[in-house]
């Protein structure tokens, strides 16, 4: 089992959520984090371009069978581009899963996935 | 000495003053009672237009509350514009083009208003101001229909277009005093304060955008949820609070008619709300808050035309009875599967129709003597519902005719549907460059 973590742009969360349904990936979780990257993010405020300390990004967190780590990277790839790929568009993480236990039957390993 | 500077100061003091009072006993004077009350009923009116902002900005999804939230803010600035220019000229001049609309040059500007003191004792410019932040707020309201999925520009290009060939004609016909439906039957068709005008125009293009911009991308599958319902809390409560400039404001007067029309708008509102309420209670054995605030805004809108004629037992049966049918308008929505993203036809359109062909049965006597002596004998309940059916049918297909060809107009020439790449990041990214709730991010 692995645990794929992927840092993104905020507005590209539907289109990767879309990709990995689309791929057969339904169960992951989604948060809301700031960190710093090599992107200079630019907002408007008030007719200036100012560049925030630290930028807001969506952390998506999939545990998966080892199988699916390369689909569920690939879907990632594939949808959180800006175009062919911009600074910022963020990292994909992946690690070893020692266990995973589901709560409600008490299953575990990866048929609790 | 003390004396002959008196004097003197006195010629000076008259000297002054003359001019003054001669240009005063031109036309009728301030009533300052009742100019204060319409500069208030003016400002009241105004603050319904962040409030329809936060309502509508509560209701959608995260990515898309500034955008919404600009649909409203946006009309601001360009009916705001557009009034002073021409809006008010083409909605209050003399007939033209047949009683199509109105026309004086001098209005252009407001330019011939400067002096004019109106027979009601106010300023003409009190008067100007106070229609011109209900021709604002007509436009806005139908934002929350095509919600989460229009360009901003096409959307200020298409409200400055609804302004001038809807509402400006719709205007002119029911509140100039040369207006056809304001002249029709033996008294005029009722529209106290734009039910026909404000709720029906905008609640029937709401209905036609819907249907022509086509739905959300993933609704009905996709759950869209409020982003923030405090929001839309807060907004209903202060559409309540402006509603009271809306109707009460709408008498143009300070007095009795005033208290009348303050009195069954409360009324009307909490009817409203408790009907909501005991409905969702009966059906889900919860009330939500949403359903609350749904239940004021119909109640507000079917007492819109009717705040002149009824008293406070028709008040509380508008109320109950606008709740009752919005919410099954809305349910009926859900099974059709049209996008009328925040209901605007299902409360707006709805309880608008509801409240202007029903207040009928509940108009006070005194009014229905006062237009039995203009029709020169007898006039029933029965003749004024059909004066008043006539009024709503004749909002409904001009509405519709003429918003159809303009959404068409704008979608061809201008891009109203917004692409879906936009429309997955969000209107606030991709149209405004910004977002919503940067607290939430340490940045």
């Amino acid at each position: 089992m692995k645990l794929v973590i992927a840092v993104i742009q905020p507005d590209k969360v539907d289109e990767v959520r879309e990709a990995l349904f689309s791929a057969g990936i339904t169960r992951i979780t989604v948060s809301r984090v700031s960190g710093h990257g090599r992107q200079e993010d630019e907002e408007i405020y008030r007719g200036q371009s100012i560049a925030p300390t630290l930028i807001p990004k969506v952390r998506l967190e999939i545990a998966c069978n080892d199988e699916f780590v390369e689909i569920a990277c690939k879907a990632i790839l594939k949808s959180a581009k800006h175009n062919s790929g911009k600074i910022g568009d963020g990292k994909i993480f992946v690690m070893p899963l020692e266990q995973c236990i589901r709560i409600r039957t008490e299953e575990s390993g990866g048929k609790a996935i | 000495m003390n004396k002959k500077w008196m004097k003197t100061g006195l010629l000076f003091l008259w000297m002054i003053l003359l001019p003054g009072s001669l240009w005063a006993a031109e036309g009728p004077a301030v009533d300052s009672g009742i100019t204060a009350w319409m500069l208030t009923s003016t400002a009241l009116v105004l603050l319904m237009v962040p409030g329809l902002a936060l309502f509508y900005g509560g209701l959608v999804r995260t990515k898309n509350v500034l955008g919404t939230m600009m649909h409203s803010f946006g009309a601001m600035a360009v009916i705001g514009v557009l009034w002073v220019v021409c809006g008010y000229a083409f909605s209050f001049g003399p007939n033209a083009l047949g009683g199509w609309i109105g026309w004086n040059p001098s209005l252009l500007f407001l330019n011939g208003i400067d002096n004019k003191i109106m027979n009601a004792g106010i300023p003409e410019y009190v008067f100007a101001m106070f229609q011109g932040k209900f021709a604002i707020i007509t436009p806005a309201l139908i934002a929350g229909a095509f919600a989460e999925r229009v360009r901003f520009r096409a959307y200020c290009i298409f409200i400055a277009l609804w302004s001038l060939l809807v509402y400006n004609p719709l205007c002119h016909w029911v509140w100039a005093k040369d207006g056809f439906l304001f002249n029709l039957g033996a008294n005029g068709a009722i529209d106290f304060a734009g039910g026909t005008v404000v709720h029906i125009s905008a609640g029937v293009t709401a209905l036609v955008c819907a249907f022509y911009l086509g739905r959300r991308r993933g609704y009905p599958k996709t759950a869209m949820l409020p982003n923030n319902l405090v929001l839309t809390l807060l907004g209903a409560g202060l559409l309540w609070v402006g509603w009271f400039g809306f109707n009460a404001g709408s008498s143009v007067s300070s007095g009795l008619d005033t208290a009348r029309a303050l009195t069954v708008t409360q009324v009307a509102a909490a009817a409203g709300a408790l009907s909501w309420m005991l409905i969702e209670a009966f059906k889900h054995k919860k009330a939500t808050s949403l359903g609350v605030a749904s239940g004021i805004l119909a109640g507000l809108v079917a007492i819109t035309p009717a705040a002149g004629v009824v008293k406070p037992i028709g008040a509380i049966a508008l109320g109950f009875g606008a709740s009752l049918i919005c919410y099954f308008a809305i349910a009926v929505k859900n099974k059709l599967g049209y996008d009328d993203s925040l209901d605007v036809f299902g409360i707006h359109g709805i309880a608008g129709i509801f409240g202007a062909i029903f207040l009928s049965f509940f108009i006070r006597e005194s009014w229905l003597h006062e237009a039995a002596a203009l029709a020169g004998g007898s006039w029933t309940v029965f003749q004024q519902l059909g004066v008043q059916m006539i009024a709503v049918l004749v909002t409904i297909l001009y509405t519709v005719s003429v918003s159809w060809v303009l959404v068409i107009l704008v979608e061809k020439v201008f891009g109203f549907r917004i692409p879906v790449r936009e429309e997955m990041a969000g209107l606030d990214q991709s149209l405004h460059g910004e977002h919503g709730y940067g607290l939430l991010n340490m940045n």
